[in-house]
This record gives C-alpha cells, structure tokens and sequence, in this order.
C-alpha cells in the first residue's frame, strides 16, 4: 500500500528500488535553469535525460549562491540577467514533464522561495511534476516546516551531510530524509576541489545512513571519478563540469555523448 | 516619549537556536553547523570562564584604549540650543572604530579554540583592520575579504591591513561590495572549516554571530551607562546611532533596551529612500534570509538581493542584523534614514564646531540631530554613538566638501 502510493506520487523511490534491481548506480545531472539562455533548460534536460540520466537537478539561480564555486555562481548569474525567474522556472518543468518521466528535483537557495511564498511554491512546483527541493541553505535544525510541506505534497526530504558530520547526526538525518541523502564529497563549495580518496569517508555514511540511498556530489569531474565513488555511493551528482561544458557551448551532441560516458561509469 | 511598560520588559534574546522571534537563525550549509556547535560552546564556556573575561578587559583597557571618553558637544548643543548632546568617542578606540571591542572578543575565542587561520569580510575595510591588527598582535595568519569597489575607496584601509601582515583578497563578484566579500568570507570557511576562525564584522551572519557580537559591543552602552550617570545623574533621553549591519547600534544600545530610554537607529538613505540608489534596510526592505539569517533585506520582486547603495562603505549593505528585524517590529527602536547628501553636510558642520572628523558612517547619526533637535528640550540628554573617525573617509570628504 505504502509503495503504490510512493509510486503514483514520486518518482524518486521507485527509482532507486529498480537501480537496486539491476545493481546499477544513480546518475544525476544538475543545470542551472535559464543558461546560457533563459529558454536552454528543456532541450538541455530533455537531452541528458535521454543519455543516461537518471535524476535531473535544476537549479534555480539566486544572486548570492553561498554553497556554490565560481562556476554555478557564473551560470546564476547570467541566468538571472536573461530574466529567469522561479515562475519561469515551474513553466519550463511542466514542459519537460510533457516528454518525459525522469525524476525532477530542484535545487535553490531560499529567499526567492520564501518570497514566492513557500507553501504555494512547494505546491505549484508538485503541480509542474517535481519530486523533491533540496534547499543548500537549511540544516537539520531549521528544516522541520519544509519537511511538513515536502509530507503534505508526497516530495522527498533530500538532506545533506558533509565530511564534518558526526555519525550521530548522519543517523538523525538518515532517520529524517527520504528520497535520497545528499552526501557532500568534500568540506567546499560546488566544483572547486578535486575528489580525493573518499572511500573511508562514504563507508562511513553508509554505515549510519541506512535507511536511504546516498548519492555524493561536488567535484565529480570524470568517468574515474564516477567510477571511484558508484563503488560505494548509490550515485553521483554532477554540477559544475556539466555546466563548464556548456559554457563552452559544447553542442547538445557532445554533451549527451559526455552524460551517457558518465553514465556507463557507473554499470 | 515615554514608552510602554511592555517595551521595558526583560529582554531575553535570542532563544537557544539563535531566534530573535522569528528572526535569525541558521540558515547554512550543513558542512558549518558543527562548527557553529562548537564556536557557540566555546562562547558560552569562554563567558564563564573569569580568565577569558580577564583578558578580554585587559586588552580592551591596554590595548584598545577603553574606557573610551563621553564629550559633551557644548557647541553642537548651542547650535541647535535644545537638549544636551553628548559623543560616545568609540572613534577614539585603536584602530579608529568600535570594531575592535568585537575583534578582540572573537580573536581570544580563536586563540581558544587552536584554529590557526583567521578570515574576516569587510566593507569600509574597519572591520579588516581591526581584525588584521589582532591577528597581529595575537600572532596569527589573516585573510580579509573586500569588494573590488570598497578597494579603490577605502584604498588607505588596504594599505593599513597589508602592512599589518593581512593577505586582502578582492572579491569581484556581484556588486563587489560588502555583501560579496561575505559571500566569499562564509565560501571559504565551509572549505576551510577545520583551521579556520572566521571573525564576522556586525551582528549578522548565523547563530550565534549575532549574539556574540553584540554581547562583545555592548561594552559600549555599558561604559555609557555609568558616565551619563556620572556626568548627568541621570539616563539619557535619546540614543542614536547609525547602522548597517548595526554591530555599533547594538552594543549601545542593548544595555539601556530594558530602561526608558528612547532609541533612534539611523539607516542610508544613499540618494534618497525614493530612488533606487540606497541602504535603508530596515526601512524599505522586507524579511528575507541572506548570509544565514532571517532579517529584513533589500530585494527586488522575484526575491533576489538588491544592491544597496551608500556613499559610506561600512553602511553599503542589503541586509542588517536580526535583532534590529526584531527591535524595529516590536518598535522599542525607531528606525530613520539620512541622505549621503546630509550625511557629509552634517560632517562638515560637525567637524567645524566640535573639532572632530567623524566616520561617514557615523556622520549619518550626527546628520539625524538636524531633524531631531527641535523636538527635544532643554531637559533632554542626547548621546551618539560616534562610531568611527574620518581619516578613511578624507579622500571622499576633500572630493564632496570642496
């Protein structure tokens, strides 16, 4: 009863439950919605979903991205100079939703949101066919009136921990999150550092965060990388190097080629 | 002017989690709770600690030249021939601002805590110095984040810090202000965070920045407190002070919060609160979150940060600190801006009458008298905070003024 109903409203769980299946690893892609052009977030998201995707992460830009390296700041910022705004944004994932099935979250900071208003924000973003908002700016401690919007629109409570987190706070947090948790490679913002051996580090959250898939972000740059970490993450998240491709105007045929790479990686 | 008898009740913020009512808070990646953990046990240990508060009054006293003096302003006072305006000389403190009270507090927790790298953001490039002159005397390596813009006009605040030994890093992104080089400074202590003590300028920031900056500044009130008693045999009136972040506000103000004493925090108006060109928070901006608080912001309508404007540095900021959020909705403080234009008047008028140069930040608390002197009597006891001296501002005075 609980999974058919996890199944008709989010399309994160089911996911993991059928990568588990083929013993294969999540792959998500983070763009940053609006760039390089306020209208490239549906082709590029429809592109990468059908290369090897598995999770797509939009980001909605906002002008003082903390958690973020130059290279998403960069994005943001030209994003929001060729006029994206979080309407603009639901806008364009109901359009994506019109082509494919490919769980949906989005990443933001929180003033646009809660100057949106967040209740009709995490609403209307249900409504477009999100699955989950993963909010860089809200630790455990202030998370308790998101996580009662994500319960009443059936969104995933994504969680972050990083190299600094106690494993106590990783069984809370595991305890807390649903979907899956965000597990932050290094101590840094998005892109900057290289990954090093982090073997010890994801055994360690796996160890105390049993209860949800743990996919590791930030600085994942190559297949190797992605190969390294899928030996003991459920997945990986991928930002800033895709974005560094499409700032190079990088042809949605390469980019694809590089996604479904990436994606092979894992296997 | 008397107040309610609700305003005068116990004060008691901000709550465990950080929370001034509903602002504060923090707002930050998971990556610096726990060294926001450990900085507020360290805190909180360090007050207990007879030691830690020995220290940290003895450099005060010895090093930062506390107590610093009260001035009546006799001509100031004639010249507007009502109430009795006295100067609280925080411009007399080493380094020519407040801002050492809170670099000391912050560099002996640091001292504390074995980290070995410090970082600091600064704007009118104060809060730099006073942090790179700590550093120094302390013996510890210094990093101050500065806007590109705040470079070039502050440019002798720079020079000061490099040769105190600080390694300033230009920020040149967004609008290259303050609130990038905060940016920079939080981005850099979430990759650093294991040997880095970040020391944050103003009441802003996450739990519990706010508190312990403030609780480092009331110093300021406190000394107050005691020579307006002195000197006057009873409380002021009317406190005013200027405010940006509002870290100088505060600490003059937090002590009398619980007395009846009427507060006046004033804000940039930078070219006039009807343009768009300004700083004027509190009085024309609405609740946001913004470097890992809840507090009033300037934004515009999709809710991205507005820049601010103002011709002082240390006043150029969008957001300000969440105990003034919660002190102007409750209305125990009156929040009022002043024009970049009335700001440097009131400087020149100061400096001719009292034979000193006020910091353009504090110039606008001064430029406040203008509108507030008629109203008062020959009763009333009026102190300023005067946060800062002007030698920074010199090359933006010689421009303006001539």
């Amino acid at each position: 009863m609980k999974i058919k109903k996890q199944l008709k409203g989010n399309r994160i769980a089911p996911l993991f439950h059928s990568l588990k299946e083929k013993n294969n690893k999540a792959l998500t892609l983070f763009i940053t919605a609006g760039y390089p052009k306020k209208n490239s977030t549906v082709p590029l998201a429809l592109r990468i979903a059908e290369s090897g995707a598995d999770i797509i992460e939009l980001g909605m830009p906002f002008s003082d991205p903390l958690a973020d390296g130059p290279v998403i700041q960069t994005s943001s910022q030209q994003a929001i100079k060729n006029g994206i705004t979080l309407k603009l944004v639901l806008a364009q994932v109901k359009e994506i939703r019109k082509h494919c099935e490919i769980p949906l979250i989005l990443m933001g900071y929180l003033n646009p949101i809660l100057h949106y208003g967040e209740n009709k924000f995490f609403a209307d973003a249900k409504k477009a066919g999100i699955d989950g908002i993963i909010l860089p700016e809200v630790p455990l401690e202030e998370s308790a009136r998101f996580l009662s919007l994500n319960r009443k629109y059936n969104l995933a409570d994504i969680l972050f921990v990083s190299p600094a987190t106690p494993e106590k706070r990783i069984r809370e947090i595991d305890k807390t999150a649903s979907g899956f948790i965000y597990c932050v490679s290094t101590t840094g913002v998005t892109g900057k550092s290289n990954i090093g051996n982090i073997g010890s580090y994801i055994k360690r959250v796996k160890k105390n965060a049993v209860k949800n898939p743990v996919l590791v972000g930030f600085g994942i740059k190559t297949p190797a990388d992605a190969r390294n970490i899928a030996r003991h993450a459920d997945g990986i998240i991928i930002g800033s190097a895709l974005i560094k491709k499409i700032t190079q105007k990088e042809p949605l045929l390469k980019i694809g080629k590089w996604a479904a790479d990436m994606k092979r990686a894992l296997h | 002017m008397k107040l309610r008898q609700s305003q005068l009740q116990k004060y008691s913020y901000p709550d465990i989690n950080g929370f001034f009512g509903k602002y504060g808070g923090r707002y930050v990646p998971e990556t610096l709770m726990q060294a926001l953990f450990e900085l507020d046990e360290l805190y909180r240990d360090a007050v207990k600690d007879k030691a830690f508060k020995k220290e940290f009054t003895s450099m005060l006293k010895s090093y930062a030249g506390r107590p610093t003096p009260l001035t009546f302003s006799d001509r100031l006072t004639d010249h507007y021939g009502r109430g009795k305006i006295y100067m609280k000389r925080e411009d007399l403190c080493h380094t020519g601002a407040h801002k050492i009270n809170n670099t000391v507090g912050q560099i002996l927790l640091a001292k504390r805590s074995g980290k070995k790298r410090i970082i600091a953001e600064t704007g009118a490039g104060q809060h730099g110095v006073a942090t790179a002159t700590v550093a120094a005397k302390i013996g510890l390596q210094c990093v101050v984040y500065m806007g590109e813009e705040d470079i070039h006009r502050q440019e002798l605040n720079v020079h000061r810090m490099k040769m105190l030994g600080a390694n300033v890093v230009p920020v040149t992104t967004g609008s290259r202000t303050l609130k990038d080089a905060t940016s920079e400074a939080i981005r850099d202590w979430v990759t650093n965070v294991d040997n880095t003590f970040y020391i944050i300028g103003s009441v802003v920031g996450p739990h519990p920045y706010p508190m312990m900056v403030r609780n480092f500044q009331c110093i300021i009130g406190e000394e107050t407190f005691k020579q307006i008693l002195s000197a006057e045999d009873k409380l002021p009136s009317i406190l005013v002070a200027c405010v940006g972040g509002g870290s100088n506000a505060i600490g003059m103000f937090y002590p009398f919060l619980g007395k009846n004493v009427q507060m006046i925090g004033v804000e940039a108006a930078g070219c006039g609160l009807n343009t768009q060109k300004h700083a004027a928070t509190l009085s024309r901006g609405t609740p946001g979150v913004l470097h890992g608080s809840f507090s009033y912001l300037l934004q515009d309508k999709n809710g991205q940060v507005d820049l601010a404007h103002s011709i002082s540095a240390g006043l150029d900021y969008p957001g300000v600190g969440p105990e003034h959020s919660a002190l102007k909705d409750s209305g125990r403080v009156k929040y009022v801006s002043i024009t970049d234009n009335q700001a440097l008047r009131a400087a020149g008028l100061f400096t001719r009458l009292e034979g000193i140069i006020p910091a353009l930040e504090s110039a606008h608390a001064i430029a406040y008298l203008e509108k507030l002197m008629p109203s008062t009597t020959k009763k009333d006891v009026i102190v300023v905070n005067l946060s800062g001296r002007g030698d920074k501002d010199m090359m933006t005075y010689a421009r303006e003024l001539n």
